[in-house]
C-alpha cells in the first residue's frame, strides 16, 4: 500500500509539474489542481495509512491520524478556492492581453 | 527626574515630537516653527539640568534593556564630550530654527523641514549620547537617512536630489564599514557598551584584529566627516537650504565623524597605524580642501570645501596624538561649529537678499547690509585664525603642536610647513571671501537690489559672532571649564597641563601664524594669475566620476535582474521547480537515514487497480492536454480515485470533501475552456520539452521517495490529545470535525477568511470583464444555442430541497460523523450551480440571495462571534461549550457551540463557490450581449 501510495503521488508530482511549466493557462490549471492533489496526499500520508480505522470514537477502535486529515481538509477546499481564483485571473488576462499565454514573452 | 530618567528623556523627547511640526503645520507658519523651537529647547532645557554634575566631573548612565540577548542595549551615557556635542546640537539647532523661518519662502508651510529638521537633531543626540556602540550605529545610520531628506529638501530640483543620493551612498556606505569594525571590535572585547571598550584599549591594540577594526571604523568615520577622498559628497549637498547646511556641516552631521574618532580615541589611538592613518588623512584633506576653496566661486561652495579642510584640521590633531593636540582637535570642534554655522547663515542672507551666491557678481555688499557684512568679517576673522577670534586660539594651539613632533623628528620642518601653508591658504580663501562679497566694486547684474535681512533672521548670526568674541577674548571665563570636561572624557584620563589665553609670549606658533597671515595676503593678492593657472588645469569632477560608478552599477543591477527576472513565468516556475529540487535533493541526502523498513498495510487488487486509474488519468491528462475536454474529464478521473484512496484509509471526511470539491472543480474547468482560445499553442521547443520533462521526472521521483522514506521512518503521533479529548472537551465523536472547529478553530477561521478573499477578488477581477466567445468551435461547429434542455432542468428542480435535506444532515450530524461545514456547504452549493446548469442564469439569478457579501460578512460574523462569545464569560477566544438538547422525532441531539462556528464555515463555502461558478456562468450573456450589439 504504501509503495502504491508513493508511485501514485510521485506520477501525480510529475504530471503536475510538467502540465504546469506549459506556455498556456488550461494545462497550468489542470497541472496545479494534479499538483495538489499530491501534495494533500502527500500531507495526508505523513500520518500514516491505516485501514479501518476512521477517527471516528467509539469503543475499542483504534484510529488513523486526525490532525493531517484535518489540515488536508482545509487544504483541498482552500485549493479550489486558489485553482477558481486563477482560472478567473487567467481569463481575466485573456480579456486584458488578448492572448491565453501565460507570459507577456513568448516562450514556446 | 532622576537623573536616569532625565539622560534617557533627551533622546525620547525628540524623537516623541519629531512630527509635532508637521501636524500643526495647518495651524500656521509661526506655530510650527515655535513647535520646533519648543522641542529643541526642551531638549537643550533637559542637557542643561544634567550639565551642573557632568562639570563637576562625574559622567551619567542610564540603562534600558532592549535585545541583551544580542549585547544591545538603550544604554545612554553623558559626559564631558556629549554634554559639548549636546550643547552644540541643541543650541545651533535652536538659532537654526530662528533662522530658517525667515529664511525659508513664506509660501512654504515648514511642517516637513522642521520635522526632518528635528529628527535629524534627534538622531545626533543619539549619537553623542549612546553608551552602547550598536545604539549608536541605529542613531548613526538615522543622522544619514534624514540628512538625505534635508539635503533632497528642494526636491523638485535635480541637483538636490544628486546632492542628497551621493550624500547617502557615501556615508551610507561608510556606515557599513562601520557596523563591520564596530561587530570586530565587540567581538574583541565581548561588550558594545562604551565604558567597557574604553578601558580596554591596550587588549584591543595588541589583538590581531586590531588593524581591520581600526581601518572598518576609520571609513565610517571618513565618510562622514568628508575626509579625502571621500570628501566629495559635501560640496554637492550644498544644495541644501542654507539653514540646513548651517546645521549639518557646522555643528552636527560631518562633526558626527569626527566625534566618533574622539569618542573613540581612548580604545584605538596611541599607535603608529592611527597615527599615520588619521593625521596623513587630515593633513591631505586640511591643504587639498584649503586649495580647492580658494577657487570656488560659489559662496556656498567656498564655504564647503573650508569645511572639508577644517574637518581635516580636525582629524590631523586628533591622529598627532600627542594629549594637547586632542585637546586642541576638541577646542577646535566648538570653534569652528560657531564659526561656521554663522558663516553659513550669513551666506544664506546674502543669498537670500541677493538672489545668487556667485562671488563674481555678489560684490559691494558692505554698502548694502553693513550690519551683516560686519558680522560675516568678523566669523571669517575666525575662520582666517586672526587675534581676538576663537579660531585663533585653537589654530594656534595646532601650530605649537606640529612643532617638534616626536614622530617626525628627522624632518621636524615638514609638520610645521603643512600647517603653515593651510593657515596661509585659509587666510587667502577668507579673505577672498571677505573682499569678493562686501567690498570690490559694485555687484554686477543681481535679481534683486539686496539690503539688511529682517531684523530676527539676523539674530542667529549675532549671537554666534559674539560668541566667536568672547571665547576668543576671554577663553579662560566662558569656554575653558567645557573644554576641560569635554577633553577630559575624550582622553578618558587627566588633562595634560595647558592655559587658554591669547598672549603665551612670542613664540614659534605665533610666528607661524604671522607668517600664515602674510602668506595668506599674497596668496590673495596674486590671485588673478592663479586663478588663471586654475582655469586651464583640467577640470577634475568627482561628482561625474562618482555618477559614472553609480550608473555602472545601476546598469549591472538591472543586467542582473534583467538575467533572473525575464518576466517569463514560465522560466520562474522552472526556476522555482529547480531550486526547490537542489534543496529536496540535499535535505535528502543530508537527513537523517532512518529507513527501517515498510510498514506492512498490505495492498489488494482494489487498490492496485485505483492507482493504475490514477497514473492512466493523470499521464493521460498530461499526454493529452491539447484535447481539453478529455483532459478535463481524465482530471476528474484521477480526483475521484483521490477521494477513493481517503475512504479506503480511514478518512471519510475527506473523501466527502473531495468528492463535492472535484464536482465543483470540473464544473469550473469547463466554464473556463468555455472562454479560452480552442487554437493550438505551438508545440514547445525541443530542448524546452527536455528540460521540462527533467524537472517533472526529478520532481515526481523525488517527491516519491521522500514519502517511502517518511512512511518508513519511525512515527509517533502527536493527534494523542484531539483523541483523548475529542468527546470530553469538544463534545463530538468525529475528531476530524473537531478539531477543525474547536481545537483547531482559529486556524479554520482564517481558512475561511481566506476563502471570503477568494470570493471578492473574483467578483473584483469579473468586473466589467468582458470576453469575446467564439461562434465556432476549434473543429468549426456552430456552438449550439439552444435553450436549456428541458428535460435537464425538470430532472434538477425537484432535486434541489432533496440535497439540501441531505447537506443540512450532513451538517448536523457532522460533529459527531462524517460530515459538517464544509462538506454540507459544498454539497449545496453543487446543488445550487446544478440549478444555474441547467435552468440558465435568469431562472437561477432570480431565486437566488443577491448579495453575496452580505452573506459572506454573515458567515465570517457568525463564526468570530461565537469566538468572541466566549469572552463573556471569561474563557478564551474560541472557546466551546456542549450540552445535550432533547429534539422532538429525531430524540437526544448534542449541541455545541462549535455549530454555530461550523454554520458561519458553511456559509462562507456555499457564498464563495457559487460566487465564482455563477459569476463565470454570467460571463457570458454580457459576451452575448457584447456580440449582438458587434
Amino acid at each position: 500500500m504504501e509503495v502504491l501510495l508513493s508511485i501514485a503521488i510521485g506520477v501525480l508530482t510529475a504530471c503536475g509539474v510538467f502540465l504546469i511549466l506549459r506556455s498556456r493557462t488550461f494545462p497550468v490549471l489542470l497541472g496545479l489542481t494534479l499538483l495538489s492533489y499530491a501534495v494533500n496526499l502527500f500531507l495526508f500520508a505523513s500520518g500514516r495509512l491505516r485501514v479501518d480505522a476512521p477517527p471516528l470514537i467509539r469503543a475499542g477502535a483504534s484510529y488513523a491520524d486526525p490532525l493531517p486529515q484535518a489540515l488536508v481538509l482545509t487544504a483541498i477546499v482552500i485549493g479550489f478556492g486558489m485553482t477558481a481564483y486563477l482560472a478567473i485571473l487567467a481569463l481575466r488576462a485573456l480579456s486584458e492581453s488578448g492572448a491565453d499565454h501565460v507570459d507577456t514573452e513568448q516562450e514556446r | 527626574m532622576n537623573s536616569d530618567t532625565l539622560l534617557l528623556a533627551i533622546p525620547a523627547t525628540a524623537f516623541a515630537a519629531f512630527l509635532l511640526p508637521l501636524l500643526l503645520q495647518r495651524v500656521g507658519r509661526a506655530v510650527t516653527a515655535l513647535a520646533a523651537a519648543a522641542v529643541m529647547g526642551s531638549c537643550l532645557t533637559l542637557v542643561l539640568q544634567l550639565a551642573p554634575a557632568i562639570f563637576a566631573g562625574d559622567s551619567q548612565l542610564a540603562r534600558l534593556g532592549w535585545l541583551p540577548a544580542y549585547g544591545l542595549d538603550l544604554s545612554l551615557r553623558l559626559d564631558g564630550l556629549g554634554l559639548l556635542f549636546s550643547l552644540l546640537i541643541c543650541g545651533i539647532g535652536l538659532l537654526v530654527v530662528l533662522y530658517a523661518f525667515y529664511y525659508l519662502p513664506a509660501s512654504d508651510p515648514l511642517g516637513r523641514f522642521y520635522s526632518i529638521l528635528l529628527l535629524f537633531m534627534a538622531a545626533m543626540l543619539g549619537v553623542v549620547l549612546s553608551e552602547n556602540l550598536l545604539l549608536l550605529l541605529v542613531f548613526w545610520e538615522i543622522t544619514s537617512l534624514s540628512s538625505f531628506l534635508l539635503v533632497a529638501y528642494s526636491h523638485n530640483k535635480y541637483e538636490s536630489r544628486i546632492g542628497a543620493r551621493m550624500a547617502l551612498a557615501v556615508t551610507g556606505g561608510g556606515g557599513l564599514a562601520l557596523l563591520a569594525g564596530i561587530l570586530l571590535l565587540g567581538h574583541v572585547t565581548g561588550s558594545y557598551e562604551l565604558s567597557v571598550i574604553l578601558s580596554a584599549g591596550d587588549q584591543i591594540r595588541a589583538h590581531p584584529l586590531y588593524a581591520p577594526i581600526l581601518i572598518l571604523i576609520l571609513l565610517g568615520v571618513f565618510t562622514k566627516s568628508a575626509q579625502f577622498p571621500f570628501h566629495f559628497w559635501l560640496p554637492n549637498a550644498m544644495s541644501a537650504p542654507t539653514p540646513v547646511s548651517a546645521y549639518l556641516h557646522s555643528a552636527t552631521m560631518v562633526k558626527a565623524g569626527v566625534f566618533l574618532l574622539a569618542r573613540l580615541f581612548p580604545a584605538l589611538g596611541g599607535t603608529d597605524l592611527w597615527f599615520w592613518l588619521v593625521s596623513g588623512t587630515g593633513a591631505i584633506t586640511l591643504v587639498y580642501s584649503a586649495a580647492t576653496a580658494l577657487f570656488r566661486h560659489d559662496i556656498k561652495g567656498l564655504l564647503a570645501y573650508s569645511t572639508i579642510s577644517h574637518l581635516g584640521l580636525i582629524t590631523l590633531l586628533f591622529g598627532l596624538d600627542t594629549r594637547l593636540s586632542t585637546v586642541a582637535g576638541v577646542f577646535h570642534i566648538i570653534n569652528h561649529a560657531i564659526f561656521k554655522a554663522s558663516l553659513f547663515m550669513a551666506a544664506g542672507v546674502i543669498d537670500h537678499e541677493c538672489g545668487t551666491r556667485d562671488m563674481r557678481r555678489v560684490n559691494g555688499m558692505f554698502k548694502r547690509m553693513p550690519i551683516t557684512a560686519t558680522l560675516a568679517i568678523i566669523a571669517a576673522a575666525s575662520m582666517a585664525g586672526v587675534p581676538l577670534m576663537n579660531g585663533f586660539l585653537s589654530k594656534e594651539m595646532f601650530f605649537g603642536e606640529t612643532v617638534g613632533h616626536p614622530q617626525f623628528e628627522a624632518i621636524d620642518w615638514l609638520l610645521p610647513l603643512v600647517a603653515t601653508i593651510a593657515g596661509a591658504l585659509a587666510v587667502a580663501y577668507s579673505l577672498r571671501f571677505v573682499h569678493d562679497v562686501f567690498f570690490n566694486g559694485e555687484p554686477i547684474d543681481l535679481p534683486r537690489e539686496p539690503h539688511e535681512p529682517p531684523r530676527w533672521m539676523r539674530a542667529p548670526i549675532e549671537l554666534l559672532v559674539l560668541l566667536c568674541l568672547l571665547v576668543g577674548i576671554f577663553p579662560q571665563l566662558t569656554v575653558a571649564p567645557l573644554l576641560r570636561v569635554a577633553a577630559a572624557a575624550t582622553l578618558q584620563s587627566p588633562l595634560p597641563a595647558f592655559e587658554l589665553a591669547l598672549w603665551h609670549g612670542f613664540n614659534k606658533p605665533l610666528m607661524m601664524s604671522l607668517l600664515a597671515l602674510a602668506g595668506g595676503v599674497f596668496v590673495y593678492a596674486l590671485r588673478a594669475p592663479l586663478f588663471a593657472w586654475q582655469g586651464q588645469l583640467p577640470t577634475m569632477h568627482p561628482r561625474t566620476a562618482f555618477e559614472r560608478v553609480y550608473r555602472l552599477l545601476v546598469s549591472a543591477a538591472r543586467r542582473t535582474v534583467a538575467v533572473l527576472d525575464s518576466g517569463s513565468l514560465q522560466r520562474y516556475n522552472a526556476l522555482l521547480f529547480a531550486f526547490v529540487l537542489v534543496l529536496g535533493i540535499w535535505a535528502f541526502f543530508s537527513g537523517p537515514k532512518t529507513i527501517v523498513r515498510l510498514p506492512d498495510q498490505a495492498a489488494n487488487e482494489a487498490a492496485f487497480l485505483a492507482v493504475c486509474a490514477l497514473v492512466l488519468g493523470s499521464v493521460g491528462a498530461t499526454l493529452l492536454y491539447r484535447q481539453r475536454l478529455l483532459a478535463v474529464m481524465l482530471v476528474g478521473v484521477v480526483g475521484l480515485v483521490v477521494a477513493l484512496i481517503f475512504v479506503r484509509l480511514s478518512a471519510p471526511d475527506l473523501a466527502l470533501t473531495q468528492f463535492a470539491v472535484e464536482t465543483g472543480t470540473i464544473v469550473l474547468m469547463l466554464l473556463v475552456l468555455y472562454y479560452l482560445p480552442a487554437r493550438q499553442a505551438p508545440r514547445s521547443s525541443a530542448s524546452r520539452l527536455v528540460r521540462d520533462l527533467l524537472l517533472a521526472i526529478f520532481a515526481g521521483g523525488g517527491l516519491m521517495l521522500v514519502t517511502l522514506q517518511m512512511l518508513a521512518a519511525p512515527f509517533e503521533t502527536i493527534s494523542g490529545f484531539y483523541l483523548q479529548q475529542s468527546v470530553p472537551g469538544g463534545g463530538g465523536t468525529n475528531v476530524v470535525n473537531v478539531i477543525l472547529v474547536d481545537f483547531r478553530g482559529f486556524d479554520t477561521l482564517g481558512e475561511i477568511t481566506v476563502l471570503a478573499m477568494v470570493a471578492l477578488a473574483s467578483h473584483a477581477l469579473l468586473d466589467r470583464l468582458v470576453l469575446v466567445v467564439p461562434r465556432y468551435d476549434a473543429d468549426g461547429r456552430p456552438w449550439s444555442r439552444e435553450a436549456h434542455p428541458l428535460f435537464l432542468s425538470m430532472l434538477v428542480r425537484p432535486l434541489l430541497p432533496l440535497t439540501l435535506t441531505v447537506s443540512v444532515y450532513i451538517f448536523l450530524r457532522g460533529h459527531n460523523l462524517p460530515g459538517g461545514g464544509f462538506v454540507a456547504g459544498l454539497i449545496t452549493s453543487v446543488a445550487l450551480v446544478v440549478q444555474y446548469l441547467a435552468n440558465g442564469n435568469a431562472f437561477a439569478q432570480r431565486r437566488m440571495p443577491r448579495n453575496a457579501a452580505v452573506l459572506l460578512s454573515l458567515g465570517l460574523l457568525l463564526a468570530s462571534g461565537v469566538g468572541m462569545a466566549s469572552w463573556l464569560f471569561d474563557r478564551p477566544f474560541l472557546t466551546t461549550a456542549h450540552g445535550h438538547v432533547e429534539l422532538p422525532l429525531i430524540g437526544e441531539v448534542e449541541l455545541a457551540s462549535a455549530m454555530i462556528f461550523d454554520l458561519g464555515v458553511y456559509l462562507v463555502v456555499v457564498t464563495v463557490v457559487v460566487t465564482v461558478l455563477s459569476g463565470l456562468g454570467r460571463l457570458s450573456e454580457r459576451a452575448h450581449g457584447q456580440k449582438a450589439v458587434s
